[in-house]
């Protein structure tokens, strides 16, 4: 089971978080903020792997956007690498060669696709067409509402 | 620049913007607390907000909090935005109340209402939403409420595949915080079912499903064992273009072939039914056959993909351990992997080869990867695989390779990184000790230790060197001589000093001869060190220059002055004043004898576990304890060094606690407080035999160690040792219960005419015992004549208010005070004919205990403390012994012949011995005891 996916630029911003575990704020940001020194401090060649506390992180750099998993100790580390390539295809897919600009900007889309992928840490749908087709068709229910906000968002409301 | 968003939402994009644009933190935090101002008064405005506008603000809030700040308003505006009819809408209020999960009991209530409503939805995109949002939230207050939903949806035909596949996972997710939500009977077979679904994204989300279940219940669901291995099989032997997109890279399945491994790593053996077993074993063949072939792709994800699912049949092959044939290919197919280019792969290999060295089917097979290994821990670039070599090379060690493993590991650890430096030094102090067949060898281990890393030298080791060296007399001049050399060097490590004091203290006589060794050489090196160290240590030296003075009378004068130079104010150190003060008395008042008796060599160390090996569990748990599985079958090296106990006086000492203070120089380890019988277990682990004797007195006629008495309330451990007349017995009193015993008393049970024969010394024992807790009574005893029966104990204490008493027979039988005697066959004929009178000899004939064990009754009489002699009997199924009982006032002399009659399945006991009440009292002893 994943306990939590994290994405953060080579900055040590965090981009997205998301947990499959209760903790409370402070600790994910102990967490968080510990793990980010640790990965950002790693050399290119390095494992994509490290044992860290209870769990085992995997971990991959992608452009200028670092994507960090922890899972448990009887987890494959090597297929949660490609959840995580899974995972950027997806986006990838979504946005048109996405970068990271587009998840800063549309982080609840992001938030929605790996929904999608994962639910309570576990691998939901693996089949790439499956999820963007379920992206498709919630995007197809948004463009049936009127655009409500064009006017208001131009100071006319 | 804002544009970047697709759809709507432009002031969210605005605000985003503005934060990137930020220059400094502080702007950053300005620029946020002017939008929550500002949001704040919109949610509290009287003009009502409509749908967009919330959906536009409650997205703002989830944006700063992901920043990183606090959130502390908007979770009613989420919820409003739930029951929107607008989907996107709905969405970020589901998001919202995902991230922000809030236990406001109003709010729950209108949310579980709202999940509620798009349950019931025929939009299965709605159904998901509120689906992924339960799993999301995951509490028990969800898993209450959707108890009857979920399962439902999850096996009902009318539910399409996508939601099937969310209202698995959502089931699991709640199954993990409340497990009583899983209905059992019928649904079982149902849920079980799922793994033959058509439909490979529902196999997958029920796959997790079901192994948590199994987890669980593996009996229920044990017949998902069958599914799961043909499912499996088929996915393995498609070719990749059958499964579509479940294909990745090539791979078909692998989310899918993973997770059915895993479940069937529940299991072990992993099913009985042979055909199934067949199968199995033919798809992991096929899988490691694939390993082979050439890629399909020269992408990383490709062989990623691939070799997920070869690590994850290899890790079911080492679960169910009886595939020999198997064992060696997966061992073959990751030593390939050892010279991988691919680090992940070394790394993956190394770590799952430590499970294949505890194999004995493997273990011989991950020893020819040794050298691979060592270069790996010599040359990696990254310090995590350096680590894994480690752990492997520790897991492959044993008796045959272990001087080489130690020895790389100790040249490695010159400049290995400080992060696993501690480790490996209990790592090699472990080997070192277990697989020591030569102390010495040992002894330079541990020294080159402290020599190469003596800052990560912890307490346990070197408490542990002393113990060894004191235990074992054969190496005792050795590491005498070591230790004098090695504090020669200009600069050695405070550890060096401390192992150094010690030993010279103890066993400095032995390299005293040598002029170059001398005693004031040895007190000069010494004492040279002494300014440089910490207290504890020079508290330690202070009491090796008292010891010397007892070992080098001629040096006297020199440590007294020592002492009084330390025994007042310019010693800061109040211990060290004290000491030095009460040493430098010692020195004056005490003759000669005193000061022999006070200062006598250490006594041995009760053998027990290694306290290190503890500490390296501690640090790793779930490693340690599978090398150990391995160890119990071959025999323990500590076994041999058992019987050294006997060559010293009184080596009972207690040592309750892993980290006892073995040099007395802090304050004594209070008794061993732990939950239930623990506390005895640590103690007495080693010496444990089948427990649940309750008093069983005879058992320790053959034996010194062991449980003498137990009940749910108590647990009597005992430890004992005879020398010539004297003997002592140490009695471990263990609380099993969670309250203490107060009013604990025991009491001897022994008659002043007896006493005449067997003097009794008991030693006081606290009134009180704690819960869980172990007390220990020292009882030492004198034989002045011959006697009878043994001494008991009455022991009466309260528990819980009720009054208690327990009365305990002491193992201190006549047998115990036998000396082994050796003779040949001539010499026992002569005297068994001079002991032939009618009072001399006593014969009895019994049944035999079935089935007769003509082993384990020669093993019983060695335990009894008689000499068995070989060859002089000319019937080789004949026991004949000698032995002679000491007492102060007399000796008695006595021989024994034990007859087997094989057919007839009995025995015939003859006693001999020169007094009456002797044959008499070791006849009934012996009698139907075999």
């Amino acid at each position: 089971m994943m306990l939590f996916m994290l994405l953060f630029s080579r900055q040590g911003k965090l981009r997205l978080q998301k947990w499959y575990v209760a903790h409370p704020d402070k600790l994910k940001k102990k967490i968080t903020r510990e793990l980010v020194t640790t990965i950002l401090a790693r050399k290119p060649k390095m494992c994509s792997f490290l044992e860290w506390k209870e769990c085992k992180i995997v971990y991959k750099r992608y452009a200028s956007l670092y994507f960090c998993c922890a899972i448990e100790q009887n987890d494959n580390e090597l297929l949660t690498l490609e959840i995580i390539h899974r995972y950027v295809e997806l986006l990838d897919k979504y946005f048109g060669s996405v970068c990271e600009l587009d998840i800063i900007f549309n982080f609840e889309k992001a938030y929605f696709i790996l929904d999608e992928l994962l639910i309570g840490g576990e691998m939901q749908e693996t089949s790439k067409k499956n999820v963007l087709k379920a992206i498709a068709s919630q995007d197809l229910l948004q463009e049936d509402e009127t655009p409500q906000g064009f006017f208001e968002d131009h100071g006319l409301g | 620049m804002a544009p970047v968003r697709g759809d709507g939402m432009r002031g969210l994009a605005v605000f985003i913007s503005d934060i990137r644009n930020c220059k400094s933190k502080e702007a950053e935090v300005k620029r946020i607390n002017k939008e929550l101002a500002n949001i704040r008064s919109k949610f509290k405005g009287d003009k009502t907000l409509d749908g967009y506008q919330k959906k536009k603000y409650v997205c703002k809030l989830l944006f700063i909090f992901l920043l990183g700040h606090d959130i502390d308003f908007g979770h009613m505006e989420a919820v409003n935005l739930l029951s929107s009819n607008k989907y996107s809408e709905k969405q970020i209020g589901y998001l919202f109340i995902s991230v922000l999960v809030n236990t406001n009991s109003d709010l729950i209530s209108l949310i579980i209402q709202s999940i509620k409503n798009d349950l019931q939805s025929r939009n299965p995109i709605h159904v998901n939403l509120a689906l992924q949002c339960i799993a999301n939230i995951g509490s028990r207050d969800m898993a209450e409420s959707f108890s009857n939903e979920i399962p439902k949806l999850l096996v009902s035909g009318d539910t399409m595949d996508v939601v099937k596949q969310s209202a698995a996972l959502c089931l699991l997710r709640l199954f993990r915080s409340s497990p009583e939500i899983i209905p059992g009977g019928e649904w079982t077979s149902r849920i079980i079912h799922l793994l033959n679904d058509q439909h490979m994204g529902v196999v997958t989300a029920a796959t997790s499903l079901i192994d948590a279940l199994v987890k669980k219940n593996p009996e229920e669901y044990k017949g998902c064992v069958t599914l799961a291995v043909s499912r499996l099989s088929r996915i393995v032997t498609a070719s990749y273009t059958d499964l579509q997109d479940y294909t990745y890279y090539f791979v078909p399945a692998p989310w899918l072939s993973v997770k059915l491994l895993r479940l069937l790593q529940n299991y072990n053996p992993v099913t009985e039914e042979p055909g199934v077993r067949a199968r199995l074993n033919e798809t992991l063949e096929t899988i490691l056959n694939k390993a082979q072939e050439p890629p399909k792709s020269k992408k990383v994800q490709h062989s990623n993909a691939k070799n997920a699912v070869l690590f994850e049949a290899i890790n079911l092959i080492i679960h169910s351990d009886s595939e020999p044939n198997l064992l060696v290919r997966a061992c073959n197919q990751l030593g390939q992997f050892l010279s991988n280019r691919e680090t992940n792969l070394r790394y993956l290999a190394l770590e799952s080869m430590c499970h294949l060295a505890t194999s004995e089917f493997s273990h011989e097979e991950v020893k020819k990867h040794q050298e691979v290994v060592i270069l790996s821990m010599k040359m990696e670039k990254d310090v995590s695989v350096r680590q894994q070599a480690v752990d492997l090379l520790y897991a492959m060690c044993d008796r045959g390779n272990a001087e080489e493993i130690v020895q790389e590991m100790l040249n490695y650890l010159e400049t290995a990184d400080y992060s696993i430096r501690e480790e490996m030094v209990l790592k090699v102090a472990i080997l070192a000790e277990k697989y020591a067949t030569d102390y010495t060898w040992y002894v330079d281990v541990i020294l080159n230790l402290i020599r190469i890393a003596g800052d990560y030298v912890s307490e346990e080791v070197w408490y542990r060197v002393i113990q060894i060296v004191i235990n074992h007399e054969e190496v005792q001049g050795y590491a005498a001589k070591t230790v004098f050399e090695a504090l020669q060097a200009p600069a050695c490590h405070e550890n060096m000093v401390k192992v150094g004091g010690y030993i010279l203290g103890e066993f400095g006589n032995l390299i005293a001869g040598d002029s170059r060794s001398a005693p004031l050489v040895q007190f000069k090196l010494l004492h040279s060190k002494y300014h440089l160290c910490s207290p504890m240590t020079r508290a330690l030296l202070l009491s090796t220059y008292i010891k010397f003075i007892n070992l080098f009378p001629e040096i006297r004068t020199n440590i007294q002055e020592v002492f009084r130079q330390h025994s007042n104010l310019r010693s800061a150190d109040a211990e060290l004043q004290q000491r030095a003060s009460e040493y430098l008395q010692l020195s004056i008042v005490a003759s000669t004898d005193v000061l022999a008796t006070v200062l006598e060599e250490m006594p041995s160390f009760p053998e027990r576990e290694s306290s290190i090996l503890n500490v390296l569990k501690k640090k790793k748990p779930g490693r340690v304890p599978e090398n150990e599985i391995r160890e119990s079958k071959s025999p323990a090296p500590s076994s041999v060094t058992q019987n050294s106990h006997s060559n010293h006086k009184f080596p009972l000492r207690t040592t309750n606690n892993a980290n006892a203070d073995l040099l007395g120089l802090s304050t004594p380890p209070s008794n061993n407080i732990s939950a239930g019988g623990g506390a005895l277990i640590d103690v007495l682990g080693d010496i444990y035999g089948a427990g649940g004797a309750v008093n069983n007195i005879k058992k320790f006629l053959f034996k010194n160690n062991g449980v003498l008495f137990e009940n749910d309330i108590l647990q009597i451990g005992v430890k004992s040792e005879f020398r010539k007349n004297m003997g002592r017995i140490g009695l471990f009193y263990g609380n099993k219960t969670q309250n203490p015993l107060t009013e604990f008393t025991p009491s001897l049970i022994w008659p002043a005419d007896q006493e005449q024969k067997l003097s009794i010394l008991l030693e006081g024992v606290e009134p009180r015992l704690e819960a869980g807790a172990q007390i220990q009574q020292m009882i030492a005893a004198e034989a002045f004549e011959d006697y009878c029966d043994s001494p008991s104990i009455d022991l009466s204490f309260k528990y819980n208010g009720t009054q208690q008493k327990i009365n305990i027979k002491l193992p201190f039988t006549l047998n115990k005070f036998f000396e082994p005697t050796e003779m040949n066959a001539e010499q026992f004929f002569a005297r068994w004919k001079n002991l032939g009178s009618e009072q001399q000899r006593a014969q009895r004939v019994f049944k035999a205990q079935t089935p007769m064990d003509l082993a384990g009754a020669a093993n019983k009489l060695s335990g009894f403390g008689i000499q068995l002699l070989e060859n002089v009997d000319p019937n080789p199924d004949n026991m004949v012994c000698a032995g002679i009982i000491n007492t102060i006032r007399v000796q008695v002399g006595c021989l024994m012949r034990l007859e087997p009659n094989k057919q007839a399945e009995m025995f015939r006991l003859t006693i001999r011995s020169s007094k009456e009440s002797v044959t008499k009292e070791i006849c009934d002893m012996l009698v139907d005891q075999f």
